[in-house]
């Protein structure tokens, strides 16, 4: 039997449709294995110090919250868990509406958190690296309010904070530009602040050199999969762990379509050739 | 009302979701339209979020409430006023004077950054000691890192011509290239997944409630 391309192409869809969303109906609880990439990022704020007061940029918006939004919520978890305090920041409009987001779900477990005091949103600023330079020398002159409108001198945990350097550590989840390379660029190559962070899987081979000798970045959470080891290293099945059955279920049918489709070439070559 | 709102917002999400999935069908009127609307919604919000976000706060507010402490703040709102010369065809040309600013700026910053951190710390983090790891993956991995990063540059070395023994790198360079082409792929077809996991995510659980 011959099956138009169109046929082919729409044939392909349906059955990647219903396999990611079978497993998303039913589990499989596949496990995932740690990468090194995830556990350096880990190990960042593991070893911070209790009551470290770190940075968490939102450089993200709805359109890739799928991978983006697991990473948030289990790093804020992860400060929380060691009694550290967390400042969101946003280089992108919508970040700040992520944050608040990430921060309502993980609250819910941590009900003892307080606003001005755990943690803080200071919302959206534009400028890119620029406005990180700017961090570096005073975060007060660039974040005068929070995102509520409360004085900076106002929010009890800022009043240790002057400017980037006494941040424990940063980390930038960036599906794009401004983004993780910014911070890359500015907190830690020019002021010395650990950066670590997370960015869409797509955009992952491109910061991955940056996690080297120099410590460019402390390790990298590079889409779904990194936001599900990170949830199990800290224990717990998370968003991102329910999604990853979907998202292996749907590359091992991928490896298949690619082998019947070299398959299907050599044959229309051979048959030619004869 | 804040419960009809929401479920009219999920239904109107679903609606919109399954519109956009319509053209792995074929192009249709339903696709059209929530491309449209897409576009529309995108503009206006960008629209009010310059004015709210950016303008409001980092020029208006400051002018009115100190007027005198910013006056700084008049030259960005001039250049800016220049670049709406752009508009008109008769006052065109003015707005090439911020435009040069603004390209001299970024790239005056630019350089220095991606000068440090693109190439001295990349190249400073590929003179290491490969035999120092403790592990021997981690050496072969150094190894790996070395030879891939010189043959991979010696591939755009374009000055002399690349035969014989020369040719040798280039080819082990091609191979590095190829594979880190793939890796990237593979990547790409993760995220891409990881969108239709999102938009499954929705429409099975906040839409049907089946998960």
């Amino acid at each position: 039997m011959k099956i138009s391309a169109g046929l082919e192409r729409r044939l392909i869809y349906s059955i990647l449709f219903i396999a990611v969303a079978l497993p998303l109906l039913i589990p499989i609880g596949w496990k995932t294995d740690i990468s090194g990439y995830t556990q350096i990022a880990y190990d960042l704020v593991e070893h911070a110090p209790e009551g470290t007061i770190a940075l968490i940029s939102f450089d993200y918006d709805p359109s890739t919250m799928t991978e983006m939004q697991p990473m948030a919520e289990a790093q804020i978890e992860h400060a929380f868990k060691r009694n550290q305090r967390v400042i969101a920041t946003a280089l992108w409009p919508m970040g700040v509406q992520m944050a608040e987001e990430a921060f309502g779900k993980v609250l819910l477990d941590y009900p003892d958190k307080k606003y001005g005091v755990d943690y803080v949103n200071l919302g959206y600023k534009v400028g890119g690296m620029v406005t990180i330079q700017a961090m570096g020398r005073n975060l007060r002159e660039v974040y005068p309010t929070d995102q509520g409108g409360t004085p900076y001198e106002d929010i009890p945990m800022l009043n240790e904070v002057r400017r980037l350097k006494d941040i424990g550590w940063i980390s930038s989840l960036s599906s794009g530009t401004p983004g993780l390379k910014e911070w890359v660029m500015v907190a830690r190559d020019a002021y010395g602040v650990p950066v670590t962070g997370g960015c869409t899987a797509i955009s992952a081979p491109g910061f991955f050199p940056y996690v080297n000798e120099q410590r460019q970045l402390y390790g990298l959470l590079g889409g779904l999969k990194a936001a599900s080891e990170y949830e199990s290293l800290l224990g717990r099945i998370g968003s991102a762990t329910t999604k990853m059955d979907a998202q292996s279920v749907a590359h091992m049918l991928i490896l298949v379509f690619i082998a019947i489709g070299n398959v299907k070439v050599y044959v229309t070559r051979r048959r030619k050739a004869q | 009302m804040t419960g009809f709102m929401n479920l009219l917002g999920i239904w109107l999400s679903a609606l919109f979701t399954l519109s956009i999935f319509s053209f792995l069908y074929k192009d249709n009127p339903f696709y059209k339209f929530a491309e449209q609307v897409f576009v529309g919604l995108s503009a206006a919000y960008w629209l009010v979020n310059i004015i709210y976000s950016i303008m409001i706060p980092n020029l208006f507010s400051k002018l009115i409430t100190d007027f005198s402490g910013n006056l700084i703040l008049l030259i960005p709102a001039a250049l800016g006023l220049m670049m709406l010369m752009r508009l008109h065809p008769a006052t065109q040309w003015i707005s090439r004077y911020p435009i040069a600013i603004m390209i001299g700026t970024t790239a005056g910053i630019s350089m220095l950054r991606y000068m440090k951190s693109d190439i001295l710390n990349q190249v400073t983090a590929t003179m290491i000691n490969p035999f120092a790891a403790e592990t021997t993956g981690a050496v072969v991995g150094n190894l790996l890192l070395i030879i891939g990063t010189l043959c991979g540059v010696y591939f755009f070395y374009f000055s002399k011509k690349q035969e014989g023994i020369y040719a040798a790198p280039s080819k082990l360079g091609i191979w590095f290239l190829m594979i880190s082409f793939g890796a990237t792929f593979g990547y790409t077809v993760m995220a891409r997944i990881s969108l239709l996991i999102g938009r499954l995510e929705f429409l099975l659980g906040d839409w049907l409630h089946l998960i």
